[in-house]
């Protein structure tokens, strides 16, 4: 197994108390796959993301384990957690448009990069420039200031700097939010050409756009509300979603090919719960057709489907 | 790029044009006759001689062409180097006494304004990294800050000078000393020297370190640092970069200090009675000699115009985004 | 599969999810952090001190301020009401004192008032026009933003023969407002882009109802910071034209007070209550205002506020 989490849980400290961000997420994660992760804004995707590499001064690790290539990753000590970034776990930020500082040249921010991580630019060069080339980029981008690019040759350049030492695990998060659909496509297929060709072994993919992950992901990990609701293979999520939650979702996405002219395009109604306070059980009970009394009381546990498949609920199963 | 500079250009000379427009024409909005302040002054008591003084000043001052005609002549002279006559100091042209008081001004100015904007940024980066540091010289920034600096040098004065006696009460330089390229000479110049410089350095730091302090830390929570970080990178790194986005509002923070501080430079030199433009414009003013006080304007103008044209330069080297375009990055 | 968003329209039915407790409404919660942050609770304070010094102070003064007392260079006392002492020339200090702090503030809210309304006319115009517009104003802000104000200020006062503090506060105000606007203007940008914006365009408000009842609440925090920065620096600026002899003529400030005092050769004398006073008010008062501005940024900035 490359990544194993085990009830991870964060927290944002607040005012009023914590958010319960991450609250309690256990999956794993095989060599070489690609696992999208789905759900609404607010749902904790980007708290997991930083929590598995980074935890920001405003949140605060409450308990849980991440074992990567067998090794725990430190993720309660900054310190110690900083070995492994980049060269084990790397991420391409959401933010990739802004990432480059703007006054410095983009070859020689990555050599200082390097250098200050202890690893020799000059012989990782020709490595570089050949990813360059993979990514459609001329090599030439490296003694250019980052205004000098668009918004997807930035994007690509972020995409090589994160993955250039090879990391067990890269974050992938909302790489694909801010371009045009496209450049979508572009970046989402370079991601599964660094999978292939190995330069990295496992892919998390945060977005809260299914089409992409049905594109690329080998699996699909929804949450909810800081927990998670659901994880299957792609196929299986798209076509046989188990969890109500998983339904609605893929149900709310237009077809291609259908007019709606006699359909209204069908939501989700009601809001994500507050996750200062949450409420005890399912988190998903108060928006769900199928609730009942259980719902209310006991929390669900994750139950294993016959082929590997999690599902939180506990009306799924079956 | 071009536009860049074209833009600043035009900028500068419509300012030019209005400023010196401004300054002809203030005198001429204003109630009062100059001239008449002069005769009073004179206090000629045969009346027919009073009538020819006052023909001639009129003449001697233009005063008797019409409006658009001083106003064309004001710029010739201007072009000429000439900015008219003390009435004071008569007949001492004020061209010659703005020369003889700019090296001092300068002499305080510049390296005070140098000194203390690399002091500050320095200052300002260590505080914004060790919280000790921070709650130190933060308050003490904040208090220089809003120090008036003629407070400041009145402070100066009479610690260091007047009850501590290690430095000198004002003054240029000892009136008994041999001028010259001589070291005493040199030394005693320097020895006088100090005070007023300290007295604007002091205050100008303040500014800078707070400023550059809050762009640190503004920086430090940029994108580029948080991509750094979650990469790994040393905190070393990303501050070398934070400080290095960070200088380029303070280089712009230059040229818009640049009034504040000439101000501050003129007050300490009435302090101590240096003998700078500051110095000029309160004998001016005491005196009611408007020409040199409209010719210091001038020469005011022009060298700030020149200072922010130098620092639009040095901004263009020093921010890529300026250069390869974008207009203006942050102006 | 086209893109489209995961999340339903969640802001259309009102949630059937319970509100959870201790739920702060936003002026609460500014006013709480308002309240325990020390930097503006102490800078308020102090300005606030100041201010009812400056008021009651010339009706417990013994003198007028330009009275002769005929009492020279005494030092402070409490002999004849000269707490803080006297002048070379007789005058009370502390009744100095007390008019210079009020005409500080005078000149302070005038000067600052005026600027900050320029600076928000001229932003908010050129913020959310933009354009031609835009480009005019902009290089009319870039004219007055080079001139030096000291020096403008310098040639003006220099020809008033009879000067008051209203027109010294009027002068600076219409000379210090360039950074302002530009500040405001920057800021104008980046709401205007904003969808709250563009619904109230479409409900058919005009332009001057947008500004001010949709731009400018948004801005409120940052435009009282602004008033603050414009109300120290016209302090400052003013005691400056003062001491350099352009002050009020009439009356006494605290720039003029330490025009005397140095002109009086007070130094060379020791006469320390004469020219400590009026520069220590200065400096706490723009001191306060400034850590006042420093604290309502941690207030209404909540990444600065420490947890």
């Amino acid at each position: 197994m490359s990544l194993v989490v085990d009830d991870l849980r964060a927290y944002y400290r607040t005012l009023a108390g914590d958010v319960r961000a991450v609250d309690g997420l256990s999956f794993t994660l095989a060599d070489g796959e690609i696992m999208g992760l789905a759900g609404e804004s607010g749902c904790g995707k980007s708290t997991l993301a930083k929590a598995l590499i980074r935890l920001d001064t405003r949140m605060r690790y409450i308990g849980g384990h991440v074992v990567l290539d067998g090794v725990e990753l430190p993720i309660w000590d900054d310190a110690l957690m900083n070995e492994r970034r980049f060269r084990d776990v790397s991420i391409v930020p959401q933010y990739a448009m802004s990432a480059m500082t703007p006054t410095r040249k983009i070859g020689r921010m990555i050599r200082e990069l390097l250098e200050s991580r202890g690893v020799d630019g000059h012989a990782l060069e020709p490595e570089l420039l050949r990813r360059l080339e993979l990514v459609g980029l001329d090599p030439g981008v490296l003694s250019l200031y980052p205004i000098e690019l668009s918004g997807g040759m930035k994007q690509r350049v972020v995409m090589v700097i994160s993955t250039l030492l090879d990391p067990s695990l890269l974050i992938a998060d909302e790489i694909t939010s801010a371009l045009d659909v496209s450049t979508q496509k572009a970046v989402a297929e370079t991601l599964v050409e660094f999978r292939d060709r190995g330069f990295v072994k496992s892919v998390i993919v945060i977005t809260h756009d299914l089409s992409i992950l049905a594109q690329i992901a080998d699996s699909i990990l929804v949450m909810y509300a800081g927990k998670l609701v659901e994880k299957a293979s792609t196929a299986e999520i798209v076509e046989e979603p188990l969890h109500p939650y998983s339904r609605l979702l893929i149900s709310s996405l237009p077809e291609v090919g259908v007019r709606y002219d006699e359909h209204r395009l069908a939501g989700i109604p009601g809001r994500p719960p507050q996750l200062l306070d949450p409420p005890s059980g399912c988190r998903f009970r108060d928006r769900c057709p199928l609730a009942t009394e259980r719902c209310a009381k006991d929390p669900p546990f994750v139950r294993a489907g016959d082929d590997g498949r999690f599902v939180a609920c506990w009306e799924a199963a079956c | 790029m071009r536009r860049y500079f074209l833009r600043k250009i035009v900028v500068y000379t419509v300012t030019f044009i209005v400023a010196v427009t401004v300054d002809w024409a203030i005198p001429h909005l204003m109630p009062g006759n100059p001239v008449l302040t002069l005769m009073g002054r004179i206090q000629i008591q045969d009346p027919q001689t009073a009538q020819n003084m006052y023909h001639h000043y009129m003449r001697a001052f233009n005063l008797d062409l019409p409006l658009w005609k001083q106003y064309w002549y004001f710029w010739v002279s201007l072009f000429h180097g000439d900015l008219g006559t003390s009435i004071v100091q008569f007949p001492a042209p004020v061209s010659s006494i703005i020369v003889h008081a700019v090296p001092y001004t300068l002499g305080l100015l510049i390296p005070a304004t140098l000194l203390s904007w690399y002091a500050g940024n320095k200052v300002g980066a260590l505080a914004a990294r060790r919280k000790v540091l921070d709650n130190s010289a933060l308050p003490v920034s904040y208090a220089l800050t809003a120090t008036p600096y003629m407070w400041l040098a009145i402070i100066l004065v009479f610690v260091f000078a007047v009850t501590l006696g290690w430095f000198p009460v004002g003054f240029a330089y000892d009136p008994t000393a041999m001028r010259g390229f001589t070291w005493s000479f040199v030394s005693n110049l320097a020895y006088h020297w100090f005070l007023p410089f300290l007295s604007l350095f002091l205050v100008a730091f303040g500014g800078w370190a707070i400023g550059m302090r809050n762009m640190i830390i503004y920086e430090l929570e940029s994108d580029y640092a948080h991509y750094l970080e979650a990469l790994g990178a040393p905190q070393k790194l990303v501050r070398k970069y934070a400080f290095r986005n960070a200088v380029l509002p303070q280089v712009t923070g230059l040229a818009l200090a640049l009034g504040a501080i000439l101000a501050g430079a003129l007050a300490t030199e009435i302090v101590f009675s240096y003998p700078g433009l500051g110095y000029q414009i309160y004998r001016a003013i005491t005196n009611e000699d408007y020409f040199v006080i409209q010719g210091i304007f001038l020469f005011i103008i022009i060298g700030i115009l020149v200072a922010n044209f130098i620092v639009d330069v040095v901004y263009l080297v020093i921010d890529p985004r300026t250069r390869v375009g974008m207009e203006g990055g942050r102006t | 599969m086209t893109t489209a968003p995961v999340a339903g329209p969640a802001d259309s039915a009102p949630s059937s999810v319970p509100e959870t407790a201790s739920q702060l409404t936003t002026t609460q919660e500014t006013l709480y952090f308002a309240l325990r942050n020390r930097k503006l609770v102490i800078g308020s304070a102090i300005v606030i001190a100041l201010l009812a010094f400056a008021i009651v102070g010339p009706f417990i003064a013994r003198h007028g301020p330009l009275d002769y007392t005929g009492h020279l260079s005494w030092a402070p006392t409490t002999k004849s009401g000269h707490w803080f002492g006297t002048t070379l020339l007789g005058q009370d200090v502390f009744a100095q004192f007390a008019t210079g702090l009020r005409l500080a503030f005078l000149v302070g809210v005038v000067g600052g008032g005026i600027a900050a309304t320029i600076a928000m006319l001229i932003g908010f115009t050129a913020g959310y026009r933009g354009g031609a517009l835009d480009e005019f104003l902009n290089m009319i802000t870039n004219i007055v933003l080079v001139i030096p104000t000291f020096a403008l200020l310098l040639v003006i006062a220099a020809y008033l023969q009879v000067r008051s503090v209203m027109v010294e506060a009027i002068l600076i105000g219409i000379t210090s407002w360039p950074w302002a606007a530009r500040a405001v203007r920057a800021q104008t940008f980046s709401l205007v882009s904003r969808d709250f914006v563009d619904m109230a365009r479409l409900s058919g408000r005009s332009q001057m109802q947008i500004i001010f009842t949709e731009i400018a609440p948004n801005m409120s925090s940052y435009l009282f910071m602004m008033f603050i920065l414009l109300f120290g620096g016209a302090v400052l600026i003013a005691a400056t034209l003062d001491f350099i002899g352009l002050g009020p003529s009439g009356t006494i400030s605290l720039g003029m007070m330490m025009q005397l005092s140095v002109q009086n050769a007070a130094l060379q004398l020791h006469l320390w209550w004469w020219f400590l006073p009026p520069g220590i008010a200065i400096a706490t008062l723009v001191g306060s205002l400034y850590v006042m501005n420093v604290g309502l940024d941690e207030v209404f900035n909540p990444k600065l506020r420490e947890m």
